[in-house]
This record gives C-alpha cells, sequence and structure tokens, in this order.
C-alpha cells in the first residue's frame, strides 16, 4: 500500500518549495486592493475584473515556473534573452506598425508584441550577468561596455518613442551597474553633465513629450486635452480627503472624469474613495515589498544573483513612483501602470517574472557553494 | 578608482549601496506622502469644493464642420442649426416619467423613443441624448415655460449636416452618422479625442470619411457654473471654436446630375476625368441613395430597404466594382505593341475569323473574319483575331508590365473612404498574380492559352471604372498620368487661405507622340466609321472612345444571342471617350451592368455627357438604348 497522505503532503511540499511567502502575501494583498478597485472603476459590469483575475492567475503560473528555476539557470538566459530583445527592438524600429503616432509594436500576422517589455527583464539579466563573469578582474573598462549594453536598447525604446518604458529599462540597467560599484564621482559627473545638457535634451524631445512637461508645470493651459487628465486626477485625490469617500463612492470615478480609469490612473480612484489612509496603506505595502526585495538582495550569495534582486525590487519602486507621481500631479504623465494595480495582462506577466526571480535566488541560496 | 577586485569589501559595498537605495527609497515615498497629506488635508476643501462644482465644468463647443461646394460654387454638404429637445439620464430621476411628462408639452412619436432608446444605448450615462430633433419656435417656446417642470431636460441649438442635391453625388460625398466604438478607435490612433469631445458625428463614407479632419475643426469649450439642477449659471470663460476647413471640389455638380440622369434606372458606373488635372469631373454609381437619411441615424426599415435591395445602391461601383474591360481593353493592347516595336501601325493580319492555338480555336464575333486587318481597322472594327495574335507574340509578362504603368489592376488612391482599403484593386492578370490567388500547384501555373484572351480584355481582366477612366485619362493626355482626385483645394474657412490636393503628375509614361497619335486616329474612327459611329452622328466635336463588352456569362459553343440570356446574365457594356480628341479636357469610363453591347448601351450616356460638358446641351430624359446598334455592328 502506498501511503497517500505521505504522498499529497511530498506533494504539496514541492509545489511551495520555491515559494516565498512573504513576498507572496505582500503581493497578494496589493493585487486584492486592485482588483477591488478595478471593480470600482469599471462600476457597471464586472468584466474588467474577472479578466484580471484571470490575468493574474497566469502571472501566477508564470511567477512559479521561474521560481523553480536555479539562479545558474537564469543566468544561461542572460546572454539570448538580451540578444532577442535587441533584434527585436531594431525589428520594430525597421518595421514596428504606428499606433498613436507612435512606433512599438511588431505584427506577427495573429498578434502584435511589445518588445520593449522583455527587456525590462533581459536588461537586468544581461548586466547582472555582465558584471558576475568579470567579477575578479573589473575594470573602469567594463562599465563603459557596461553602459554601452545599456544605451542602445535605451535609445532605440526613446526613439519609439516610449519615453516611459525607455525610463523603467534604462532605471533596471543603471540599478545593476550602481549596486556593481560604480564610482560615485563618475555617478555625480554625469549627474552634472545631465543638468548642463537638460536644455539641448529638452529639444530632442517630442512635441508631445514636452507638451505633457509643459502641461504639469501647467495643466490649465490644455483643460480638454492632456492637462484635463493631471486636473481631473488631481481634483480626485484632493476631494478624497483623509478617510476617502468610501468604497465605490468617488463621484470623479462614478462621473467619469478620470480618464483610463482602471489603468494607467487607478490610483486616483483608489485614492478618492480610501483618502490618505489608504494611500499610506498602499505606499507601506510597496515599501514592505521593497524591503523584502533588499533582504533577498543582501542574503544573496552571488554578485550576479545580488545584482539581480537589487535592480528588480528597484524596479518595482521606481514603477510604484512614477505611477503614483505622475498622478498625483509631480511628475510628467508617462505611460506607466501602478504594479500589481493596474489592469493589463503584460504588465502583470512581467511583474511577476521579477517576482519569481527573487523567489528563485532566495530559495535556492543555500544550495550554492561559494 | 579604489580596488575592484576584493569579494569581501565587494560586499560590504553592494550592502552600503542597499543602505543608499534604502534611503532614497523612504525619500521618494516620503515625498508622495507629503503630496498626499498637501492634496488631502492642506487643500482638501478647495479640492472638495472643486470635485462639487465638477458636475459639468467645461462645456466643449462643437466647430461648424466645413462646407463642400463642386467646381462652379455649388453647395452639395452644409450645415443647418436647429433646436433639439435633449435629456441628460443622470440628472434625471425617473426616464420614463420624464418623456411622458415632456410628451404632454411637445409632439414625441414612438419612432423618437426608440430612437432615444437605441442612442442611450450607445452613450455615456452624463452626456446628454437627443428626444426630439427639429424643434419648431413654437415648440420651443411652449417648452421653456413649462422648463421648471424638468430638470436635466434642456433645449440645445446644434448643427445638422444637409446635403441639398440629395441623392447626386452621394457615392463621392459619403455622409456623416453618429460616432461608434469604430470611430472611436480611428479617433484615437488620429489622437484626436480631445478635439472630438462634444462632437457625435463624424465621416462614414466618401469625402466626409476621407477629409473628416480637415472638415472637422478645432473644438473651443466654454468653462459654465453650474447649479445642482444641472442649469448652466453663468460663464466663465469661453475659447471659441475653429470651424473646420471646407473642400472646393474639382467635381461638376450639374454634370454629375445629367449623368445620373442618363443611366436612368440601368446599373453602372461612370467616371469622368479632367485629363489635364486628374481632376474628377463626375463620378457616377447608380442607383445611388440619399445621404440624408443617414445624418440623424437611419430608421431600420430604410437601412434594411438600402442595404438588401437586389440593384445594391449602397456600394460605390465606380471604385469597387471590378469589371472585364473587354474591347476597351485594345487600344492599350495596340499601344503596347507600338511602344515595344512588336507591330506597326501598317503592318496587317488576314483575319479568317478565328485563331487556333494548340487544340482550341478562338473565335472572332464576325463570322468569316475582318479580311485583311491592320491597327487602324483593328480598333476601328474591334477585331478579336489581331488581338488573339498579338497578345500571344506579346507574352503575358509583357502586357501586364505595360498595362500596370495605366494604374490597371492597382487603387488609384481616389480620395474617398478612411484609406484606400475601401478602393478594389480589380485584377492585372500575370503568372506572379495567379501564384498568389490559387493554392493547388496545377490552378498556380500561367498557361500561354490563358494569354490570348487577356488580349481582348477578357479572362482573369478585372478593372474598376475609375482605373479604366484614370487610364483613359492618362492615354489622352500622352502619357503623363494624374492620381485621380474629387478635391481640388482645401479653403481656411476663415482665412480664406487655399492648398491644392494634387498639383503635381504622379508619373510620366515617356510615350513616343506618333505612337499616342496612331490609336488616337484610331479611336476617333470608332466614333466615325466603326462601333462608336451611331452613337455619335452629328456630334460637332471629335471624340476618341472605344466600345467594349463584358462576359458575363460563357456560352460555349453557342453564338451568345441577348434575348435568350437572363437580365442578370447579360454582357456589361462598357465605353471608354476622350474629347476633343485633339485637345481633350474631358476623358471618361462607362459601365453599364447587363447593358449588353457597348455600343447599344454605354456609347449613348457617354454622348449625353459629352454634349453637355462640352456643348452645354441638357438632354432630355435618360439616355436610350440603341437597339438597332446590336444588329447593325456586331463586331466587338
Amino acid at each position: 500500500m502506498i501511503d497517500v497522505s505521505a504522498t499529497l503532503r511530498r506533494w504539496a511540499r514541492e509545489l511551495v518549495a520555491h515559494i516565498d511567502f512573504p513576498l507572496l502575501l505582500i503581493t497578494a494583498a496589493i493585487m486584492g486592493v486592485g482588483l477591488a478597485t478595478v471593480y470600482s472603476a469599471t462600476y457597471d459590469s464586472t468584466h474588467r475584473m474577472m479578466s484580471q483575475a484571470a490575468n493574474m492567475g497566469i502571472a501566477l503560473v508564470v511567477m512559479w515556473f521561474v521560481s523553480r528555476l536555479p539562479p545558474q539557470k537564469l543566468m544561461s538566459f542572460a546572454i539570448p534573452l538580451y540578444l532577442i530583445g535587441l533584434i527585436l527592438l531594431v525589428a520594430v524600429f525597421l518595421f514596428g506598425i504606428k499606433v498613436n503616432g507612435a512606433k512599438r509594436w511588431l505584427s506577427l500576422g495573429f498578434t502584435r508584441i511589445q518588445p520593449s517589455e522583455i527587456m525590462k527583464i533581459a536588461m537586468p539579466l544581461m548586466l547582472a550577468w555582465y558584471f558576475q563573469k568579470y567579477e575578479a578582474t573589473l575594470r573602469a573598462r567594463h562599465f563603459v561596455v557596461a553602459a554601452m549594453l545599456l544605451l542602445v536598447p535605451f535609445a532605440l525604446i526613446a526613439k519609439q518613442p516610449d519615453l516611459g518604458t525607455a525610463l523603467l529599462v534604462g532605471g533596471a540597467g543603471f540599478y545593476v551597474i550602481f549596486f556593481a560599484g560604480l564610482p560615485w564621482k563618475v555617478m555625480f559627473g554625469l549627474g552634472a553633465a545631465g543638468a548642463a545638457a537638460a536644455p539641448f535634451l529638452w529639444h530632442m524631445l517630442h512635441d508631445y513629450q514636452r507638451k505633457r512637461i509643459l502641461t504639469l508645470l501647467d495643466p490649465t493651459t490644455d483643460p480638454l486635452g492632456a492637462g484635463y487628465h493631471i486636473i481631473q486626477a488631481t481634483i480626485a485625490i484632493g476631494s478624497g480627503g483623509a478617510f476617502g469617500k468610501g468604497y465605490l463612492n468617488g463621484t470623479q470615478t462614478h462621473l467619469e472624469f478620470i480618464p483610463e480609469k482602471h489603468t494607467d490612473f487607478i490610483f486616483a480612484v483608489y485614492s478618492e474613495e480610501w483618502g490618505l489612509i489608504g494611500n499610506a496603506t498602499l505606499v507601506f505595502l510597496y515599501t514592505l515589498l521593497i524591503a523584502r526585495g533588499f533582504m533577498i538582495a543582501a542574503a544573496a550569495p552571488t554578485l550576479f544573483s545580488r545584482l539581480l534582486a537589487g535592480a528588480i525590487t528597484l524596479g518595482f519602486f521606481t514603477y510604484a513612483f512614477i505611477n503614483m507621481g505622475m498622478v498625483s500631479g509631480i511628475l510628467p504623465v508617462v505611460g506607466v501602470p501602478l504594479p500589481f494595480m493596474s489592469y493589463g495582462g503584460t504588465a502583470l506577466v512581467t511583474l511577476f517574472l521579477g517576482i519569481g526571480i527573487l523567489m528563485s535566488i532566495h530559495t535556492h541560496r543555500m544550495l550554492v557553494k561559494k | 578608482m579604489g580596488d575592484f577586485h576584493n569579494p569581501d569589501s565587494d560586499h560590504d559595498r553592494f550592502r552600503f549601496r542597499l543602505g543608499i537605495a534604502t534611503l532614497a527609497v523612504l525619500l521618494a515615498f516620503g515625498i508622495l506622502i507629503g503630496r498626499f497629506v498637501w492634496l488631502q488635508v492642506i487643500q482638501h476643501d478647495f479640492y472638495r469644493t472643486r470635485a462639487e462644482d465638477n458636475r459639468i465644468a467645461l462645456i466643449p463647443i462643437v466647430p461648424n464642420r466645413g462646407i463642400i461646394t463642386d467646381r462652379n460654387g455649388v453647395v452639395m454638404a452644409r450645415n443647418y442649426s436647429a433646436f433639439t429637445l435633449e435629456i441628460t439620464p443622470s440628472q434625471v430621476g425617473s426616464l420614463e416619467e420624464t418623456i411622458d411628462g415632456l410628451a404632454e408639452v411637445i409632439d414625441i412619436q414612438p419612432k423618437d423613443r426608440k430612437r432615444f432608446k437605441r442612442l442611450m444605448d450607445e452613450a455615456k450615462n452624463f452626456e446628454s441624448i437627443p428626444i426630439r430633433t427639429r424643434l419648431s419656435d413654437e415648440e420651443v417656446a411652449r417648452f421653456a415655460a413649462q422648463r421648471y417642470r424638468f430638470p436635466g431636460v434642456e433645449v440645445k441649438a446644434r448643427l445638422f449636416r444637409q446635403y441639398p442635391l440629395g441623392s447626386v453625388g452621394s457615392h463621392a460625398i459619403g455622409y456623416i452618422g453618429r460616432i461608434t466604438d469604430r470611430d472611436l478607435k480611428w479617433i484615437e490612433e488620429a489622437e484626436q479625442q480631445a478635439n472630438y469631445k462634444g462632437t457625435d458625428h463624424i465621416g462614414k463614407t466618401g469625402l466626409e470619411q476621407h477629409y473628416e479632419f480637415e472638415l472637422h475643426g478645432q473644438t473651443g469649450y466654454e468653462e459654465v457654473e453650474i447649479d445642482a439642477g444641472g442649469r448652466a449659471l453663468r460663464s466663465l470663460k469661453r475659447i471659441p471654436p475653429v470651424s473646420g476647413n471646407n473642400l472646393q471640389l474639382t467635381l461638376d455638380a450639374k454634370l454629375q446630375e445629367i449623368t445620373e440622369q442618363a443611366f436612368g434606372d440601368r446599373k453602372g458606373s461612370l467616371v469622368a476625368i479632367d485629363p489635364n488635372t486628374g481632376g474628377i469631373l463626375a463620378l457616377v454609381s447608380n442607383p445611388t441613395y440619399d445621404p440624408n437619411l443617414f445624418v440623424d441615424g437611419i430608421t431600420p426599415d430604410n437601412w434594411k430597404e438600402l442595404n438588401e435591395h437586389p440593384s445594391k445602391p449602397m456600394v460605390n461601383r465606380a471604385i469597387n466594382g471590378a469589371y472585364p474591360p473587354g474591347s476597351t481593353f485594345k487600344p492599350f493592347m495596340a499601344l503596347a505593341a507600338l511602344e515595344m516595336g512588336k507591330r506597326t501601325p501598317n503592318q496587317a493580319i488576314s483575319d479568317p475569323g478565328y485563331f487556333n492555338f494548340g487544340n482550341h480555336q478562338f473565335r472572332d464575333d464576325k463570322k468569316g473574319g475582318h479580311g485583311m486587318v491592320d491597327m487602324y481597322k483593328s480598333i476601328v472594327h474591334s477585331c478579336d483575331t489581331y488581338y488573339y495574335i498579338l497578345a500571344n507574340d506579346m507574352g503575358i509578362d509583357n502586357i501586364a508590365r505595360f498595362m500596370g504603368q495605366f494604374g490597371l489592376g492597382q487603387r488609384t488612391g481616389v480620395d474617398l473612404g478612411k484609406d484606400d482599403s475601401g478602393e478594389s484593386k480589380g485584377i492585372l492578370p500575370s503568372p506572379e498574380w495567379k501564384k498568389q490567388r490559387f493554392k493547388k500547384p496545377e490552378q498556380q501555373k500561367w498557361y500561354s492559352g490563358e494569354t490570348i484572351s487577356i488580349g481582348i480584355g477578357q479572362g482573369y481582366n478585372a478593372y474598376t471604372p475609375i482605373q479604366l477612366a484614370s487610364a483613359t485619362a492618362t492615354l489622352a493626355n500622352n502619357g503623363v498620368m494624374f492620381r485621380p482626385h474629387l478635391v481640388n483645394q482645401i479653403v481656411d474657412a476663415k482665412t480664406g487661405e487655399t492648398r491644392a490636393v494634387e498639383p503635381q503628375p504622379l508619373r510620366d509614361l515617356k510615350l513616343k507622340p506618333q505612337n499616342v497619335e496612331a490609336i488616337r486616329r484610331a479611336m476617333v474612327g470608332v466614333n466615325k466609321e466603326g462601333t462608336g459611329a451611331r452613337a455619335f452622328a452629328g456630334a460637332p466635336y471629335e471624340v476618341a472612345g472605344k466600345t467594349g463588352t463584358a462576359q458575363v456569362f460563357s456560352l460555349k459553343g453557342a453564338q451568345y444571342k441577348e434575348s435568350a440570356v437572363k437580365k442578370e446574365l447579360r454582357d456589361h457594356a462598357l465605353f471608354i471617350a476622350f474629347a476633343p480628341a485633339d485637345k481633350p479636357k474631358i476623358a471618361l469610363a462607362v459601365l453599364v451592368e447587363n447593358g449588353g453591347f457597348g455600343a447599344q448601351s454605354a456609347a449613348p450616356i457617354a454622348r449625353m455627357v459629352l454634349d453637355y460638358y462640352l456643348l452645354g446641351k441638357l438632354p432630355n430624359g435618360a439616355a436610350k438604348d440603341d437597339t438597332s446598334a446590336v444588329e447593325d455592328d456586331h463586331e466587338e
């Protein structure tokens, strides 16, 4: 006789062997808030909420698979994934299809893909691999090569133009370089040079990008267009007050004043209904997520896994900060969703790829011999 | 640069940098919380008031849509202002009660209720939706007196689109209709969302659709203070809208009207082009429809009738119907032969009435043949055998290459519809085309026997009337080709500044003048002593032309006898022409579906059009079929 319960128990253990429960609980909490807010934002139907729940299911499966891959395996993906991403970006540059005046998509006939999404993971993976490879012989020139690896995809994405994604990809890459020990002198030098070059960069921006920045400074210049988004989102947040108007009671949301209310501007919906208390809770949840990510990075045994975990975690922070900043009117409107909250399958899968990688790094740390 | 390769100090530095990153994260989140405190606590009262004021703060002011006039200033599409009674469902307690109450004051028919329901399903809750359009002054006054009873209901002045000529030119002008989900996508792709706030109509077909973003104009807005009942108390600020641009067409509305009348109840199409500019003078697809039916939202009954009618009035045959060109293909074949040196004008063949290829006999329409036939005679009497042999000598690749230059088998890019996907490509047969068209290898192969019927415009050949007209215009203009277009210039409504749409030729085919002259002479002969002679008897101007007949139904072995064949299976009649022959001012292609021989029904229509355009002569009634043409001139 086979001991059925023992077998089941073994299976169950195996199933969760590479799951990091603190991470899972924190993301589940944020996603729960997200689902409830998607429902409120698309009040009259549960359709979006159900389809977002389905997206979450898919994303969790992706996370489970990735968490089971040991970091060495992840390392072996670094070059192919980066090269595929790069080739696809060049393909977008040459043959991409234009939507809303921007070339971001590649048509595969039956569906279309946005290759810049791949780079969000491929970039930190590649750079972490690169620094791992030259760990023992690291020289200044390696930072130069790393910068090149970063800048080429960044330029291709910025050229599409998709400044939001370019910043996220560029950020993810920069974080790896930062954690790898980019000298402070260089960093401050670059910062100073960037500030000096700002007027030139201004001229390189597209008209609509410039308009977004100007609109941020004075939303009333374009009250029917982009300024409208900022004005209405700010009113939603401000009118929410300390305790919010209550779930499903946001007037800004339900009178349809908030644009993109279940995607990029979902934070305005949440903030109107839950107020400052709700905002503080959400920011606290993101802080917990980042704290757990940094703990995993600090405990990671190899340079590769340290850099990767640190960069991915800071990536989550960048998403959250840029989104909440733009919705509350302190950053220009760039198309960045609120992580684990905004409606949308692709972004969710990318995010959980990141979570899966963090889990893999953490649950495989004992197996790696120094 | 420090020590790069001490693993322990590396790890320490990493942890130090993690600490720095943690501080940065906390600082950034702190800034966010600070911003939230500012908005939600310190500024809360301000924003609470704004949110309450927000019930309706910005009212878009829809700009006047540009008007469309023909080449002589005759108005073909304009706007008129009328009062509508509108309900904002979100501000009304019970919709049923409100509408019942309104019905006591103003005449509201069941069909108005039905339309309101339909519009409400499509619209968002906070939009105001018309329950009645075109209120009389008396009705407006009556409602004003009772207005206090109906919060959330208001009288609005709205602009309506009107097509004063009714069905004349409807396939060119198109129409506007209410914005649907698919239109919204289009607006988003054009990044026009902000500009379409408040706009509820959009171009659906024709010029109205092609020039949508020219015609629409720039939306203005008014900041209005609103009371709890949803009524505007006072205007705070007003940015006026900018009217859309006007379109001045190359089309001649009178010519268009006369041409449509000439068709009578025959199905078909005529496209007339000024060969010197590519400007379209008339674009007819018959039967036609009244675009005014669509403006207010077409009733289901009208829609059903238009859509399901067997003669398909909603199909624009001029750009969507692809027909074999029949013998109108022959002048182009002859020109190809001259340009490639495959024939000289005087080179003659002996026509026994058939051409044998392999074990198949290709027959000429004239029993016993035409005798000795040179190029002139081959066009004037439309000799098939001449072109069977010519096609065989030239080969399919040469034919396809030459005809392709004239734009045959390609979209012309005429300025109708959203993009050129509304236009049919037609078929310019070639081995490559066949390879793409068919799946099975045995069907993909090109047989040299297939080339032979291509030579007389049959076989796979299929072109739209606009392609044929454009090719004829190109021939008339000695090979200098323009893109056919309906809009001459776009006119800024305010400043009067104009912008020409297609001032430059598309290409020059570099035809040899003596070759074009030989074809022109033969085409003039068609209307003097050939198949078109009866239709153009007594014309005081010289016309170059060619008749054609396209087989709809192939009769194997039997002689085609019109009376024996059902009307839907009768041949299509075609005619191409340009005039005056020496200095052409107009080039055209006519197609009459199931019209029988080209000389019989298509050429008389062309005669009427040319008589009006060149002489100003007005016809009376529709063109009549020249039935005697059938007996006399069998050969096509």
